[in-house]
């Protein structure tokens, strides 16, 4: 009875061990298919002549089509950002620090976040459900029979589009941001506004703050584009595959940048 | 040839030959893998051993590059159409030809309008994929398989779903195109009217091989009880009406299982 007992407890840790392990091998293999999708796509002397049209044309799908949602959430988190910094700091008569306040915190972690998060909802999704569509309804297995590679023609304009918009929307976020902290700083509240701006371009420094959130978005950007591109290219041809894959799209593509968000926060501002 | 998913095998010492210039029909009751074959012939898929000839090159063994290239002589019918949904008709047949060539755009325009008078969808030109029936999406896509002139050309399920008028009009036009075009075509149905009426050779597949073969007259004189049974469409013979199972009167019994 006891034997048993130990023998069942044996089995079960080793069950858990194995299927900890089986999880691993499994994700690995997924990360090595989807490096192997983006290599295909990406790899090989470009044409200018047919490739253009498409990246421009998503440009518009993944860049332009985001900016509103872009915009507007920039403008309410700036002012939002605004509100309480001044509700915190009037207090202790430091209002005037508002500016450099909102300035620091959309550059260095706002911008890049909360742009990331949104494209991976708004661009992120549409793509993946775009090409799981396309593959369930062989769009991707005619175009391979037609001899046009569905990596070079399909993956990489999408690639390319989300990899540079992402970037440029984290800017405009900020930007959109630190007026919409204005608005509500300066123009609402009262506060200085030689002050607002001047303290902020006197504590915020280029190459620290400025860029380090460019790369942040530049790294997210590649990671969005990335999971995004391969959930619909490896998801199961069925509407039940392609809900999860957009699923998936979404939540792993915030958890990465989120996670990411703490170890790049780590490696560039903890000295 | 052999063929297998994980555990289960598709096809073992597949053996068939395809003649140049001829419609062949491949023919077999549903879930046998006929349109698995139509991929490996594709390249799409490689199989576990053996070889696939096409033009003197064994398709698995060539490198994506080459597969491309071999890829240009031939065409696919798919059972869906698989039109680009964001493209109109006359742009899902440009699109193979844009690809793969330079040619001015007045050229394209009149090779496009040629493929589509060739399934009279000329006038339907403009529309958009979602704005098709099934038989002229279907004829759209035929029209896009025929744009580079293939030499090869596999129609995967041609007759699935169409009204016996559009049915009528892609057994013609398959018919039509092989001779005008002296295309090689490969036609996967389980339609056997509509099959036998087109067909110059056909194979029947089962049990994981070539089960019987001939011109269609041969067979319909076929004396094997599963070709019988697939010709004649009888719900039961060799293979089961009834899916592989338990006693039913015992299964009726058990309470618990």
């Amino acid at each position: 009875m006891v034997a048993r007992f130990i023998q069942s407890m044996i089995d079960g840790v080793l069950g858990f061990f194995q299927s900890i392990g089986a999880g691993i091998f499994a994700w690995l293999a997924g990360v090595g298919r989807a490096t192997m999708m983006l290599f295909g796509a990406l790899v090989g002397v470009p044409n200018i002549r047919k490739g253009w049209p498409l990246f421009y044309k998503q440009v518009y799908v993944v860049g332009v089509q985001s900016l509103t949602i872009v915009m507007v959430s920039g403008l309410f988190i700036g002012m939002v950002l605004a509100l309480q910094g001044y509700i915190v700091m009037v207090d202790y008569g430091a209002e005037d620090s508002l500016g450099p306040m909102v300035g620091l915190s959309l550059l260095r972690e706002l911008g890049p976040v909360v742009t990331g998060l949104l494209f991976a909802g708004r661009a992120g999704s549409a793509l993946t459900a775009e090409i799981g569509l396309m593959r369930s309804t062989e769009q991707l297995s005619s175009m391979e029979m037609m001899a046009v590679d569905p990596l070079r023609r399909v993956i990489a304009p999408r690639f390319w589009a989300g990899f540079i918009c992402m970037p440029l929307l984290a800017m405009i976020f900020s930007t959109v941001g630190i007026y919409g902290g204005h608005l509500v700083g300066v123009d609402w509240l009262g506060i200085d506004g030689g002050n607002f701006w001047a303290i902020m371009q006197s504590k915020i420094s280029w190459s620290e703050d400025v860029m380090n959130g460019v790369i942040k978005s530049i790294v997210f950007a590649f990671v969005v584009t990335w999971i995004a591109l391969y959930k619909g290219y490896s998801s199961v041809p069925t509407s039940d595959g392609i809900s999860k894959a957009t699923t998936d799209t979404v939540v792993q593509s915030s958890l990465a940048i989120l996670g990411l968000d703490f170890v790049l926060t780590v490696f560039m501002f903890s000295s | 040839m052999s063929f297998s998913r994980g555990d289960r095998p598709i096809y073992t010492d597949m053996n068939l030959r395809i003649p140049k210039g001829k419609v062949t029909a491949i023919m077999g009751p549903s879930g046998i893998g006929k349109t698995t074959l139509l991929r490996l012939i594709g390249g799409q898929l490689k199989p576990d051993s053996g070889q696939i000839l096409f033009q003197g090159q064994n398709i698995p063994t060539l490198s994506r590059k080459h597969l491309y290239r071999v890829r240009e002589d031939m065409s696919m019918l798919f059972q869906s159409g698989a039109l680009f949904t964001d493209m109109s008709v006359f742009d899902n047949v440009a699109f193979a030809i844009s690809e793969h060539t330079k040619l001015p755009k007045d050229i394209i325009r009149t090779m496009v309008l040629l493929k589509l008078e060739a399934v009279g969808l000329r006038g339907a030109r403009d529309l958009m994929p979602h704005e098709l029936s099934g038989g002229m999406a279907r004829r759209a896509a035929l029209a896009r398989a025929i744009a580079l002139d293939p030499k090869l050309i596999m129609y995967d399920e041609p007759f699935a779903g169409q009204d016996p008028i559009s049915m009528g009009v892609i057994v013609r036009l398959i018919r039509q195109l092989n001779n005008a075009l002296n295309l090689t075509s490969i036609v996967v149905s389980h339609d056997v009217p509509e099959v036998m009426s087109i067909a110059d050779y056909v194979y029947v597949v089962a049990d994981q091989r070539v089960i019987g073969q001939g011109t269609p007259q041969q067979l319909q004189d076929h004396d094997s009880p599963l070709i019988a049974q697939f010709m004649q469409g009888l719900p039961d013979g060799p293979v089961p009406f009834h899916f592989q199972a338990d006693d039913f009167h015992a299964d009726l019994l058990e309470t618990k299982r």
